[in-house]
């Protein structure tokens, strides 16, 4: 795998102090990130698997190591540059989707816009707009989450994600609240978005069965890596859809 | 960063709240109506003590003479004699705060109708005097500058001596009694007054032209009083000092001489005004910002409530790159237009119950536009004020345990 590192990380540890102990969460991480990958990062609970979300996605600092996101080192980082990261590099996709409540699925999606100042009313209509479509959610513009399917609220919060451009899409067990079906669905729009835009992905899971979509995983235990493939056969996920038998209509 | 997108992003999270912003807002609304309300009817009383006060004759001044050196030897106040016409008149053209001044000729004597006697005062004024002392005609007429200039024989009889002259209740008006031997047409009687303060029967009087008083009874230039009116309580003072300019200028004292005359004002009076009025004002004050407390607690806890439910959006937004300012501001304008709204709709709401107020009860109101402004601008900084720590620790959040919290 060539061309540019989105993410490189040099022994990263995070420990932290419970009471008198102290809890090593994170015992020395290191691997690298290529444009265009879709990395899954895999473990048990307690793993280390959301310390290292948390790190990755720049809402927390490692105790040590060095972590670079698009070339810029975000342990010497302000919380407000931090913020700023955040927003420019990073598209967040959360277990639980996450939207505003009684806002309608393109305000939503335009959500991170807001803190992107230099953007008119009309672009950021815009760029909320193609993202909705991207995620094939057009015409859903102005419903409200709770008129909404789970996937479709998936979709909506993965077109908030791409809607700023970010170098990364970071997924925190996305699939985790939905059933197979809507699952290979939601995987199916994460291959596209990897092998047609060539969108970087890293999608923090415990399936083994998603992680087989993906075309590299990284296995955590106990804070450290122990394993780290590619994956030589990467399934479809479109395929894997098709080979589900039919919804059961009734 | 335009604070419009934030003023768009609260009124968009207030939409989806109506109910809730509507009774946050209420607190606001209730507090400054009340403040406006209560200030508008402190103000009308105020207005209307302050006109009875001046009724009393808060306003006047006298002018007296008083001791004087001759030779080493102190003369007394009530035999000097040192105030003329000349002194009137100085002070009717010359004092700016006057604006009514009157010599009083008094003198004391029997009076005679028919059958019946009566020992009363005497007092030669002039026509301005009854405004001075807020003197009142009860029948007839007072007699006017004309009077004064032929030393005309005529008079106003007090209550006092028309019960002891005429008991029988038939009307002195037109009748002539005598004083001293000299016939004084009635041509008018006075509304009681009752005593005075130091018990003195305001009522036992018999008032004629001063002229008549000089010319015709006692014979002599010389006043036993001036009275003055200041053009307001609070002028009095400086037509206090006017006058002692004027009455020394025309009594030819150098600078070195002592006064030989006194000016008098109604300082217990005016004492007791400000007092009263100033008791009112801190009433109401207090009351006004115990009110506006209230509702800035209101805020205060509603945007707590809110802070806590939002919780998980705070997480969010800082997850997808709102900085700490953002979240403080997103808050804090928040509260900032509700109590600002709540302070628009409770002027008016406080304006109309003001006029209800007056045009239901009859209480005299006062709308002063201070009130509006003072209890507006206090609004708007409860706002900021409880407005600013819950947005302060909603911007202090950590985006991790936001997110997760449930």
């Amino acid at each position: 795998m060539s061309g540019k590192k989105i993410l490189q990380l040099e022994d990263i540890r995070r420990e932290f102090i419970m009471g008198s102990e102290v809890v090593k969460a994170l015992r020395g991480i290191t691997f690298d990130v290529y444009e265009g990958e879709f990395v899954t990062i895999m473990g048990s609970s307690g793993s280390g698997k959301t310390t290292l979300l948390n790190i990755l996605g720049c809402l927390d600092k490692p105790t040590s190591g060095n972590y670079l996101l698009d070339g810029v080192s975000v342990s010497k980082l302000s919380r407000n540059e931090l913020a700023r990261l955040r927003n420019r590099k990073i598209g967040f996709v959360f277990q639980s989707y996450n939207l505003l409540p009684r806002t309608s699925a393109l305000e939503n999606v335009e959500l991170p816009l807001f803190y992107n100042p230099g953007l008119s009313t009309s672009e950021r209509k815009q760029r909320a707009m193609a993202a909705l479509s991207e995620v094939k959610l057009q015409g859903r513009e102005e419903h409200m989450p709770n008129q909404l399917s789970g996937g479709q609220q998936q979709r909506v919060a993965i077109a908030r994600a791409l809607v700023n451009q970010p170098v990364m899409i970071l997924a925190d067990e996305a699939t985790g609240n939905l059933d197979s079906r809507t699952s290979y669905e939601i995987m199916a729009l994460m291959q596209e978005l990897n092998q047609q835009e060539g969108k970087t992905i890293v999608f923090v899971t415990h399936e083994p069965d998603i992680a087989s979509f993906s075309t590299r995983t990284v296995m955590l235990r106990d804070g450290r890596v122990v394993k780290d493939t590619k994956n030589e056969n990467v399934r479809s996920a479109k395929e894997a859809l098709a080979a589900l038998p039919p919804a059961d209509d009734y | 960063m335009s604070i419009l997108r934030f003023i768009m992003l609260a009124l968009r999270a207030l939409q989806r709240n109506k109910l809730r912003a509507f009774l946050t807002m209420l607190g606001i609304i209730i507090g400054v109506a009340a403040v406006i309300a209560m200030v508008a009817i402190g103000q009308g009383s105020k207005e209307s003590i302050q006109s009875q006060l001046s009724s009393m004759g808060s306003n006047m001044i006298t002018v007296l003479p008083s001791s004087n050196v001759a030779g080493g030897v102190r003369i007394g106040g009530d035999s000097y004699q040192s105030l003329t016409i000349e002194d009137v008149k100085a002070i009717q053209q010359q004092a700016e705060y006057v604006s009514a001044v009157s010599p009083v000729a008094s003198t004391r004597g029997q009076a005679i109708y028919g059958a019946l006697n009566w020992p009363t005062s005497l007092q030669g004024v002039a026509p301005s005097y009854f405004d001075i002392r807020k003197l009142t005609i009860q029948d007839g007429v007072s007699f006017s500058d004309a009077d004064v200039a032929t030393a005309a024989k005529v008079c106003v009889l007090g209550q006092t001596v028309i019960k002891n002259l005429f008991p029988s209740g038939e009307s002195p008006v037109g009748k002539v009694i005598r004083l001293n031997s000299i016939p004084l047409q009635v041509i008018g009687t006075l509304v009681p007054k009752g005593q005075s303060s130091f018990g003195q029967d305001q009522d036992d009087i018999i008032l004629t032209p001063y002229t008549t008083v000089q010319k015709r009874i006692t014979a002599t230039i010389y006043f036993q009083s001036i009275y003055a009116s200041a053009v307001s309580e609070g002028a009095s003072e400086a037509a206090t000092n006017e006058i002692t300019g004027i009455l020394r200028t025309t009594h030819r004292l150098r600078p070195t001489d002592e006064n030989n005359f006194q000016v008098r004002t109604m300082e217990e009076l005016i004492k007791t005004l400000s007092s009263t009025t100033s008791l009112l004002t801190i009433l109401l004050t207090a009351i006004a910002g115990i009110s506006l407390v209230i509702g800035g607690i209101g805020i205060m806890n509603i945007m707590y409530v809110s802070v806590k439910e939002r919780t998980k959006e705070i997480g969010l937004r800082m997850s997808i790159g709102a900085r700490g300012y953002d979240i403080l501001m997103q808050f804090l304008v928040e509260a900032i237009i509700i109590s600002v709204t709540g302070g628009i709709i409770g002027v008016i709401l406080g304006v109309t119950s003001a006029k209800l107020i007056t045009v239901l009860l009859g209480w005299p109101t006062l709308v002063s536009e201070s009130s509006i402004v003072l209890s507006f601008l206090v609004c708007a900084f409860t706002g900021v004020f409880f407005g600013y720590y819950p947005a302060l620790s909603a911007s202090r959040l950590d985006p991790i345990e936001a997110l997760r919290y449930e």
